[in-house]
């Protein structure tokens, strides 16, 4: 049987780990190969590296990291953050990347989805989706020109619907601004243009250790016949389980519980197998 | 300098990314190259073909590289062989992928999609393989190891001689055979860290003692 996986992600800037994983093996916590080493030694099932590097020079440095990481890592890598022409996958992939987490230039143009599925496979093409719940308070929701592209309509929100039933939106700029577009159709519109996977991210959870946000991941995960990884709010190992089985999600990501040591990847794993799910241990 | 013949030859042909398995057989300890020329591939010990992407695009490929005579030629003279994911399913006759596609058709059967079964398609992640039966380079992998899969299509195979190993998603499909030197995965080795060593290990074994 297909077991659940377990995926920590890696703030990466300017080639640095951004909070690394403060641990006794570790000689130095900034080091992306390092620390994924000693997330590959925990039984990781996968790793994702979110490149955060602002400067447009410096952005070559994810090449680099990734490149040394497959050297000694033998997993699946993924990375995000920055992605926005196929020059930019196809560096990543030479370098010894599986999959690319694609956000903004989605956002901005979805047929950079289905040229990049066509391109290189959809098997290496995430859709990373930050999700907010849609409340009165959207004033800062903006209109987008390319919604007036009439193949676009059907992703557009519906803004007297949320009223009676819970609705989020896509959010940009880290959960300060919303987009006029339906998370969950635009879910649906990744997989149809290509997507392989979808990396669902709940901006009202994430950060909190709230856990995730169960009936957003759900509704996605009903919805598109493609694996679904949920992301944002993780606090525990309970939450964890509940993203899997409540949510029906294929793979749960976590980042700050695992690096601060609050649990190894290994106790995770334990404690959900003790739960009943299928894990590779 | 005169470069010396490499031993192991990853065939290129323009489907996917080849560098993971390179940097695996690296990691063990063996000689491997990439390549696309016809001569490195039949002066090679060993032949690794890898590939993602669709089936169509795979035979294309590698018929326009011109490279699909001396795959044969080196598997029917006996050659260590390593199909991994498209490389396993271009060895049958033909996929449903996108209408019907004519694959090499070194084993009878066909290339299908997933059944409808209610489960994620692609199948993605860590699945267990059970083996029927396996060569003696393998012998040292645990039975039921995880591997890593990422797929939409299977093989069915005509003939259950050549069946090596059994995953279940949803319902029991090959992923994997194994025919004399011929030997390939759904799953991908070089992604499955120790075990998958392991495996790329035993490959490189069998192609040092041939």
């Amino acid at each position: 049987m297909l077991a659940k996986r377990i995926i920590p992600c890696l703030d990466v800037r300017d080639g640095r780990v951004v909070k690394g994983v403060n641990f006794v093996n570790i000689r130095d916590a900034g080091d992306p190969v390092e620390n994924a080493i000693y997330y590959d030694e925990q039984g990781a099932d996968e790793l994702v590296f979110l490149d955060i590097t602002a400067s447009h020079e410096k952005r070559k440095t994810i090449i680099d990291v990734v490149e040394r990481t497959a050297n000694d890592v033998f997993m699946p890598l993924t990375v995000g953050g920055g992605i926005r022409t196929l020059e930019d996958i196809r560096d990543l992939l030479n370098a010894g990347c599986d999959k690319v987490s694609i956000n903004t230039s989605a956002v901005k143009d979805p047929y950079f989805v289905s040229r990049a599925a066509e391109r290189f496979g959809s098997q290496c093409i995430v859709v990373a989706i930050d999700a907010k719940m849609v409340t009165d308070k959207m004033e800062s929701a903006t209109k987008e020109e390319w919604f007036d592209n009439a193949s676009f309509s059907d992703v557009i929100l519906d803004l007297e619907g949320f009223q009676s039933m819970k609705t989020w939106a896509l959010s940009t700029h880290g959960g300060r601004r919303m987009k006029l577009i339906d998370a969950v159709k635009w879910a649906k519109k990744m997989e149809s243009l290509g997507a392989g996977e979808i990396l669902l991210t709940s901006m009202d959870r994430d950060g909190t250790k709230d856990g995730y946000d169960i009936e957003l991941t759900r509704t996605i995960a009903d919805n598109v016949s493609i694996p679904v990884i949920a992301s944002g709010g993780v606090g525990n190992l309970e939450h964890l389980y509940e993203g899997i089985v409540y949510g029906k999600a294929d793979a749960v990501l976590a980042a700050s519980i695992f690096h601060f040591r609050e649990y190894t990847i290994l106790e995770a794993k334990q404690y959900l197998k003790d739960r009943g799910v299928n894990v590779r241990l | 300098m005169l470069k010396l013949k490499s031993m192991i030859a990853i065939v290129d042909y323009g489907m996917g990314n080849l560098r993971s398995v390179q940097k695996a057989f690296q990691k063990v300890g063996a000689d491997v190259v990439i390549t696309s020329s016809s001569r490195e591939i039949e002066n090679a010990k060993g032949i690794v073909l890898p590939g993602v992407g669709a089936f169509k695009d795979c035979i294309d490929n590698l018929k326009r590289f011109g490279i699909i005579d001396s795959i044969i030629k080196s598997i029917e003279a006996g050659k260590p062989f390593l199909g991994i994911c498209l490389g396993l399913q271009s060895l049958f006759e033909e996929s449903e992928e996108f209408g019907s596609s004519e694959g090499l058709g070194i084993f009878k059967g066909k290339v299908v999609r997933f059944k409808e079964m209610g489960l994620k398609v692609p199948h993605m992640g860590w699945n267990q393989v059970r083996f029927v039966r396996r060569p003696e380079f393998l012998s040292h992998i645990p039975d039921n190891s995880f591997f890593y899969f990422v797929h939409s299509y299977h093989v069915v195979p005509t003939s259950n001689e050549i069946v090596s190993g059994i995953t279940d998603y949803g319902y029991e499909f090959v992923s994997m055979i194994y025919k004399d030197n011929v030997i390939a995965t759904q799953f991908h080795p070089e992604k499955s860290q120790t075990v998958g060593l392991e495996f790329i290990k035993g490959f490189y074994r069998f192609v040092e003692q041939s």
